[in-house]
C-alpha cells in the first residue's frame, strides 16, 4: 500500500515536472530577479550593484511624474473598462438579433483586435492630424470646435481611451457572442410566456445574468489590457505632452531602456504587478459571489 | 373553463409543410395528447398554440376567443418545456413567482432598487410570495423553495416546471414532453402525478408526446399526428382497436402490429401461411393489407383445422407474457406473437400452431385506409382447408 503510494507519488511529480520547470524558469525566477533588483541601484550593464533598501519605492512615489503616470493609467482603464464592456455587448446583441452579414460584421468588428496597434496607430495619427486629419475636417464642415487631440493635455487621455476601446472591442464582441449563443432558446420561450417580454426585462432578468460568467471574463482581461496600455503612448505621444498621457509601462520602459535605471525600473514593474494582481484579486472576489455559473 | 379550437392551422419552414390544413376542437378540462414520431410537427403545433411560431394560415381561439395576434403572456396559456427552462440563476421561489411579478408589478414596480419607493409594491410580494408558497406546497417542493435549478434532481426540477406553469392559474396547460428527461422509474412517477394534478384542476390540458404510452394512460383522447397531419382523433382504446388508417395502427402498440400483404382471390378470400381466410369487404381491392396484432394469436395445435403452422426464431420473456418471433410459411416476414407466459414449452426452431382471433383482425387497403366492411373478418366458421 505505501510502496503503491510512492510509486504514486513519483509518476505525479514526473507529470508536473514540465510545467513546473517551465513556470519557474520563465515565470518565478524572472519575477524573483525583478523584485531583488528592485532593491539595489543596478544600472543595465553595470559590473557592480548595491542593495539600497526601500530607496528606490520611496523615490517613485516622491516622484510627481510617476504619481501622474500611475492616475493616467488608472483613469485610462476606467474609461476602457466600461466602454469597451458597453459599447462591445451592444455591438454583440445587434449581430445576434440581425439576420444577415452577421459573418461580416463579426469579422470587421474583429479586425482591429487582430491588427498590429503599432501599425494602425499610423492611421489613427492620419485622421487626428490637426490640419489635415479627417476628423478636425469633419468638425469644421459641421461648424463644431476642432482640438490638436494629441497634443492637447486636456484630449490626449481620452483619445487614446477612444483607441483603446476601438481595439479592445471586437474581443469583448468574439465573446458576448459566444456567450449569448450558449444561452439556451428555451430560456427565451418560457420568458416570453411567463410574460417576460419586453426587451429591458428580457435583458435585465435572461440576457445579463446568463452571460455573469463571460462578463466577468472580459472585464478582467479588458482591465488588465488597459493597465498594459504602451505602444499608442510610444508611437502617439510618447508620454506627451507635459506628462499628460504619461502611463505606467512607458514610465517604466523609459526608465529601464533609455536612462538604463535598471533598480528603479524594477521597482516600477514590483508596484505595477501588484496593481494587476490586487485589482484581479479584488474583481474575481467580488464578482464570483454576484455570477452565476451552470 | 376554456376549450380550444384550431381551424385550418398551415405551417411551412421554408418550403418545409411542417403542418398541413389542420383542425382540432379541444373540450374543456379535456387531457388531449397530441401523439406522433418527431418530426411530426406536433411540437410546433403546441407552440403556435401558445403564440411562441405564428401559423401561416388558420386560427387559434381559446376559451371562445381568437388569440391569434396576441403575445404569449396574454393568451392566458402556460407551458412546460421539455428542459424545464427554469432560469439556472434565480432560486426556485423566484423561478415560481416570476409569471406573478411580470403579471402583477407595473415597469417601476419590478425595477430592483427603485421599486422600495414605489407605493403598493411590499403588499403586493408578499402576497406573490403566500401563492407561491401555497403552490410549492401543494406540490410537495416547499422545503427546495431556496435552493436554485442546478442544485435540484431531475424529477424536482420537473416540479418546479410544472410549479411554475400552475402559479398562474392559466386556462389551457401545454406540455411539451415533459417526461422524456427523467429515468423510467421517475418517469411512471411522474406521469401518475400530472394525471392526479389534471383531476385536481380540472383545466385543459393539451400534452405533447413521442411516448404511445404516456398517450395511452394519460389521456381523455388521444390525436395521432403524422407529418404535418392529424390521422386520428379518439379515445386512447378506440385508438388502438379502430384505427382509421395504417399508420395509426403500425405507431401504436408495442410490439409493433404485424402487416401482411395478401392477395384477394374469388369469392372474396385471402391466403396467409397457406391456409385461406374468407374476407367480407366492399370495396374491390386485388390486394390489401392484414393487421394483426400480436395478443391476437392464439395457441392452438395441429388437430386445430384452422391452425397456422410456424417456427419459432426467438423469444423474448416480459414476464407476464411471451413476445415470439415465428416465421408464418408463405409470410416473407417473421411475426410476433404474445402469448401467455406459461407457453413454455416453446423453444427457438421448434414449429408452432397458432391462430388468429378473427375479431381482432383489421384490414387495410393498398393506400392505407382502414376497410371497414360490416365485419373486418368473417366469423371463424367459414375458413375453409
Amino acid at each position: 500500500m505505501r510502496r503503491l503510494r510512492l510509486a504514486e507519488s513519483l509518476v505525479a511529480c514526473a507529470l508536473a515536472a514540465p510545467g513546473l520547470f517551465l513556470l519557474v524558469a520563465l515565470f518565478i525566477l524572472p519575477v524573483a530577479g525583478v523584485l531583488v533588483i528592485a532593491f539595489t541601484d543596478w544600472q543595465f550593464g553595470a559590473a557592480s550593484l548595491n542593495f539600497v533598501g526601500l530607496k528606490n519605492f520611496t523615490e517613485i512615489f516622491a516622484d510627481a511624474a510617476f504619481r501622474k503616470a500611475l492616475a493616467n493609467t488608472m483613469l485610462y482603464t476606467a474609461i476602457v473598462v466600461p466602454g469597451t464592456i458597453v459599447l462591445g455587448l451592444a455591438v454583440a446583441l445587434a449581430i445576434e438579433s440581425g439576420q444577415t452579414m452577421r459573418a461580416f460584421y463579426r469579422a470587421v468588428h474583429f479586425l482591429p483586435y487582430m491588427a498590429t496597434l503599432a501599425a494602425m496607430a499610423i492611421t489613427w495619427e492620419a485622421l487626428l492630424h490637426p490640419t489635415i486629419g479627417l476628423v478636425n475636417q469633419v468638425l469644421t464642415a459641421a461648424g463644431l470646435p476642432t482640438a490638436n487631440w494629441l497634443r492637447d493635455e486636456r484630449t490626449v487621455l481620452p483619445v487614446l481611451a477612444i483607441i483603446g476601446i476601438w481595439q479592445n472591442l471586437g474581443f469583448a464582441m468574439v465573446l458576448f457572442l459566444a456567450g449569448l449563443t450558449a444561452i439556451p432558446r428555451d430560456l427565451y420561450d418560457a420568458a416570453d410566456v411567463d410574460g417576460i417580454d419586453f426587451w429591458f426585462d428580457r435583458f435585465r432578468l435572461i440576457t445579463l445574468p446568463m452571460l455573469g460568467p463571460v462578463l466577468m471574463f472580459v472585464v478582467i482581461v479588458v482591465a488588465l489590457h488597459g493597465l498594459e496600455i504602451f505602444d499608442t503612448v510610444q508611437t502617439l505621444t510618447q508620454g506627451g505632452p507635459n506628462h499628460a498621457s504619461d502611463v505606467l509601462l512607458y514610465t517604466l520602459y523609459r526608465e529601464s531602456f533609455q536612462y538604463l535605471r535598471t533598480g528603479y525600473g524594477a521597482a516600477v514593474t514590483v508596484v505595477f504587478l501588484m496593481i494587476v494582481v490586487a485589482l484581479t484579486l479584488i474583481q474575481t472576489r467580488i464578482m464570483d459571489r454576484k455570477v452565476h455559473y451552470q | 373553463m376554456s376549450g380550444l379550437e384550431l381551424r385550418n392551422i398551415c405551417k411551412n419552414f421554408g418550403s418545409t409543410n411542417v403542418i398541413r390544413n389542420l383542425s382540432l376542437d379541444v373540450v374543456p378540462g379535456e387531457f388531449l395528447t397530441l401523439l406522433g414520431p418527431s418530426g411530426c410537427g406536433k411540437s410546433t403545433l403546441l407552440r403556435i398554440i401558445a403564440g411562441l411560431e405564428l401559423q401561416d394560415e388558420g386560427s387559434v381561439a381559446i376559451g371562445g376567443r381568437a388569440v391569434d395576434g396576441l403575445r404569449p403572456k396574454r393568451r392566458d396559456v402556460a407551458m412546460v418545456f421539455q428542459s424545464y427552462a427554469l432560469y439556472p440563476h434565480m432560486s426556485v421561489a423566484r423561478n415560481l413567482a416570476i409569471p406573478l411579478l411580470m403579471r402583477r408589478l407595473n415597469t417601476l414596480q419590478r425595477l430592483p432598487v427603485f421599486s422600495a419607493f414605489v407605493p403598493g409594491t411590499a403588499a403586493k410580494k408578499a402576497e406573490i410570495a403566500s401563492e407561491v408558497a401555497r403552490i410549492a406546497k401543494s406540490i410537495g417542493i416547499d422545503h427546495l423553495l431556496d435552493r436554485k435549478p442546478s442544485q435540484l434532481s431531475g424529477g424536482q426540477r420537473q416540479r418546479v416546471a410544472v410549479g411554475r406553469a400552475m402559479v398562474r392559474q392559466p386556462a389551457v396547460f401545454l406540455m411539451d414532453e415533459p417526461l422524456s428527461n427523467l429515468d423510467a422509474k421517475l418517469r411512471v412517477q411522474m406521469r401518475a402525478e400530472i394525471k392526479e394534478l389534471h383531476q385536481r384542476l380540472g383545466v385543459t390540458f393539451i400534452y405533447v408526446t413521442h411516448d404511445q404510452v404516456e398517450a395511452m394512460t394519460l389521456s381523455d383522447r388521444v390525436a395521432v399526428m403524422l407529418d404535418g397531419e392529424l390521422l386520428q382523433v379518439a379515445p386512447p382504446q378506440e385508438i388502438y382497436t379502430n384505427p382509421h388508417d395504417r399508420r395509426v395502427a403500425e405507431f401504436v402498440g408495442s410490439p409493433k402490429i404485424n402487416m401482411i400483404d395478401v392477395k384477394v382471390r374469388e369469392g372474396g378470400l385471402a391466403k396467409i401461411g397457406g391456409q385461406v381466410l374468407p374476407l367480407e369487404f366492399d370495396a374491390k381491392q386485388d390486394t390489401l393489407t392484414i393487421g394483426i396484432r400480436p395478443e391476437a394469436f392464439r395457441l392452438t395445435d395441429s388437430r386445430d383445422p384452422n391452425s397456422l403452422s410456424s417456427i419459432v426464431r426467438l423469444i423474448e420473456h416480459m414476464g407476464s407474457d411471451l413476445f415470439v418471433h415465428v416465421d408464418l410459411s408463405g409470410v416473407p416476414d417473421p411475426v410476433i406473437a404474445r402469448l401467455p407466459a406459461w407457453s413454455s414449452h416453446i423453444a427457438p426452431g421448434s414449429s408452432l400452431h397458432l391462430r388468429i382471433t378473427t375479431e381482432q383482425v383489421l384490414l387495410f387497403s393498398k393506400d392505407g385506409k382502414r376497410l371497414k366492411p360490416q365485419a373486418s373478418v368473417t366469423p371463424l366458421r367459414g375458413l375453409v382447408r
